[in-house]
């Protein structure tokens, strides 16, 4: 299938930018210190970054909030009224500047809301989403998405895939009808494209993930989870910056008489993350939890979902207090 | 000064200031309504997440109060609520939590009168100081996600 | 750094400890802790201004208890958790032999914990230095200033519990926010709940804090939540005088009283 590549000029995507948030939410990264990026809803223009190799948080909070509301209830002496989501409610957001990893993602939750029952919520946000795509010109020691069968300029979950082309110009790949749409509304912006040299990252492919899921499947009693798991805390900070970690907690709130249900960010590396009722806890030690989670994203989601729980972004690593480095775990698993 | 009428939660403790409060009534010593008196066996059982949560409710003021030193009930409840307090005062003021809307006090069984001027004054100090608006502001404050949805 | 490494193969061999806890660097550079059981392996074992991580969270984790007595190396902030942990009954001082480090990351004679407790005593037991200056910093703000400033961090809190995960004093099988009989905080990660959270966790800490700084460091968002708990380890000492962390009988501050505690809030 032909390409549908434009050039956007350096002054042009400011103007792209400005042209967007005037008609829609816009999420885009903002150097909030020295060390952090992260994603604000319409900062400027002036705020917006593009010199990150990762946020510190993902950007599934579009399509997977960190906490998000299922119903409301009312208590009466007569009866419970509940009221659901109206998701009609939910506004268009344009995800500016996102890395292949990340836009990757998307398709990979996708695959577990939607895998036998559509999660309405994640549908609709999901389908209210533009992702504007950012190439990667840099990487660093904690990528790996060449290792999960993804790569720095990957078009997977973008509509529009901008990659840096000489003198701070872009080039914009139009990859769905979504950005088709976009790219109508202001066609000046987007020029022809005369094959500048378009500069993308080397990233290293440290593992290959179809040895890792073969190894997986006859790895369950390998001690090798137990040698390598002892220095994990049991935090969930690597299952929240994740940008395909979907599990989640439901609670009730109540407050007289009126409550909410809502659903937020859990992790099954927490310690009760699996205790039942009757007070057993079938992952009641940290080994049998980071097993979990490693064979849950290269193993259980591969054979059941199709499609590998990771994209290589490195944020659980980079995030780790105590650097259980996933990819260079995997490079070991793959030895076994 | 405007009518706000501030809503002031107090817990006390059983044996003496909740005693104290109830001399106050029975003397017919009259004191500000504005006060919601909560009932504790002793100091040394109030929570420190009890007084948050009061101000998470819409308290615009709190009271807490219990036996004086050697005087409690059981023996030394108060010595541990007078540690707890002392920490969690300084906890409040480094987050710029305002103490100044939370009284302390040592009422005893005997004390009706005191326990009317403590109400009262603190109700005066509380009127001055207004509602608890930027406490409020904090618990009301939209989610990021319902932010989108705006 | 040689003497660790000799010694630690030396206590594995004559099988005075079933492992060594301590830190190794990973293929990064970056310092991570690491359990060794096999003598020949010991030298791995570094022991550079890159560690920093409180080791003493280890010595409460069955998985790390039930490989038998532990080695661990031990900085100043480890040997005072180390002193809390016993002083709380939570280990015993058999259970341990501590490869004691110092400032400048020489290995020390420790053959016990008087021993230790000694080198304690001689330490310099106030808050990190740039921690000092950060709380000053934050101390100069008014009232308002600093709820903003708090309401800012917080916000970004996702209640992911590195903190507490991190801390060696935050041992609890089950922590109060996972009760839900009361459920005091939120599940979920508002800025409420999250002032609500480090609140709770920095007065579960107050008078046991040693002011490692483990909590801030192991922040994947970057808060600096340790300034709550090293504030209360300041307050602990201005009206109590007492350091956490510095004798294995000693009784945390907020479990008992003495009569002539001075405030000057109470009428």
């Amino acid at each position: 299938m032909e390409k549908n590549l434009k050039l956007i000029r350096k002054d042009s995507l400011e103007k792209l930018y400005n042209h967007l948030s005037g008609q829609y939410k816009i999420y885009a990264p903002v150097r909030t210190s020295a060390q952090k990026v992260e994603y604000r809803y319409n900062p400027d223009f002036a705020e917006v970054t593009f010199d990150h190799v990762r946020s510190t948080l993902s950007v599934k909070n579009l399509v997977f909030p960190k906490v998000e509301n299922l119903l409301f209830y009312s208590n009466t002496k007569a009866e419970t009224t509940f009221a659901g989501i109206d998701t009609n409610k939910f506004q268009d957001v344009v995800l500016w500047g996102a890395h292949p990893c990340d836009t990757a993602a998307f398709n990979t939750l996708k695959s577990i809301f939607c895998w036998d029952i559509n999660d309405g919520l994640f549908s609709k946000r999901l389908e209210k989403l533009v992702v504007i795509g950012l190439g990667c010109k840099t990487c660093d020691e904690f990528c790996f998405c060449t290792s999960v069968g993804l790569a720095p300029d990957s078009l997977k979950g973008s509509d529009i895939l901008l990659s840096s082309v000489k003198n701070d110009n872009y080039r914009a790949e139009i990859v769905t009808e979504k950005g088709n749409k976009i790219a109508a509304s202001c066609p000046e912006l987007f020029e022809k494209y005369s094959g500048e040299e378009v500069i993308v990252a080397e990233v290293k492919q440290k593992f290959s993930h179809d040895l890792v899921t073969k190894k997986l499947a006859s790895a369950f009693d390998h001690p090798f989870w137990v040698e390598n798991s002892l220095r994990c805390l049991g935090c969930g900070a690597c299952a929240y910056v994740c940008p395909t970690c979907a599990c989640f907690d439901i609670q009730d709130e109540t407050k007289g008489k009126n409550g909410r249900r809502y659903r937020s960010w859990d992790s099954c590396g927490f310690g009760l993350f699996t205790i039942h009722t009757s007070g057993h806890n079938p992952r009641s030690v940290q080994s049998q939890r980071w097993r979990q989670r490693i064979m849950h994203k290269f193993s259980y989601m591969p054979e059941r979902n199709k499609s590998l729980g990771c994209v290589g972004c490195g944020r659980c690593s980079s995030g780790c207090p105590v650097d259980m480095n996933i990819s260079e775990q995997l490079e070991v698993l793959q030895r076994i | 000064m405007s009518d706000f009428e501030p809503k002031i939660v107090a817990f006390v403790c059983n044996w003496c200031t909740y005693a104290g409060a109830d001399l106050t009534g029975t003397s017919r010593i009259k004191y500000s309504p504005n006060v919601k008196i909560i009932r504790f066996p002793c100091t040394g059982r109030i929570d420190f997440m009890l007084l948050l949560k009061a101000f998470a409710n819409g308290a615009d003021g709190i009271i807490v109060s219990g036996c004086h030193p050697n005087d409690c009930h059981y023996t030394s409840g108060n010595f541990h609520a007078k540690r707890r307090w002392i920490m969690f005062r300084e906890l409040m003021d480094f987050m710029g939590i305002d103490m100044n809307r939370v009284t302390f006090s040592w009422v005893s069984a005997a004390e009706g009168a005191k326990w009317a001027e403590v109400v009262n004054a603190t109700s005066v100090r509380i009127k001055e100081l207004g509602p608890y608006v930027s406490y409020r502001e904090l618990v009301n404050k939209p989610v990021e996600e319902e932010v989108r949805n705006e | 750094m040689n003497n660790l490494v000799e010694r630690a193969r030396e206590l594995l061999e004559n099988k005075t400890i079933s492992v060594i806890v301590g830190y190794e660097a990973g293929p990064t550079g970056i310092a991570r802790p690491v359990f060794i059981t096999d003598p020949s392996k010991a030298d791995i074992l570094i022991c550079d201004e890159r560690c920093v991580q409180n080791l003493a969270v280890y010595l409460t984790k069955p998985e790390v208890r039930k490989l038998g007595k532990t080695g661990i190396v031990a900085t100043l902030p480890v040997m005072r958790s180390i002193m809390m942990l016993i002083s709380e009954q939570q280990i015993t001082a058999d259970d341990v032999v501590v490869l004691g480090i110092s400032s400048d990351r020489k290995l020390l004679d420790i053959p016990d914990i008087t021993v230790m407790q000694g080198f304690i005593e001689k330490s310099d037991l106030g808050n990190p230095q740039k921690d000092k200056e950060l709380l000053a910093e934050l101390n100069k703000l008014s009232p308002d200033e600093k709820f903003a400033w708090w309401q800012k961090e917080l916000s970004n809190c996702i209640k992911c519990y590195a903190c507490r995960q991190s801390c060696p004093m935050c041992y609890c099988t089950r922590c109060a926010v996972e009760v839900n009989q009361p459920q005091w905080i939120p599940v979920q990660s508002n800025t409420h709940g999250n002032m609500e959270w480090h609140i709770l966790r920095a007065m579960h800490l107050a008078g046991r804090c040693i002011s490692c700084g483990e909590c801030g460091r192991a922040c994947p968002v970057g808060i600096p939540c340790h300034l709550l708990t090293m504030h209360l380890t300041d307050q602990t000492h201005r009206y109590f005088n007492v350091h956490a962390g510095t004798s294995d009988k000693m009784k945390s501050v907020l479990s008992v009283y003495e009569p002539g505690d001075k405030e000057n809030f109470i009428i």
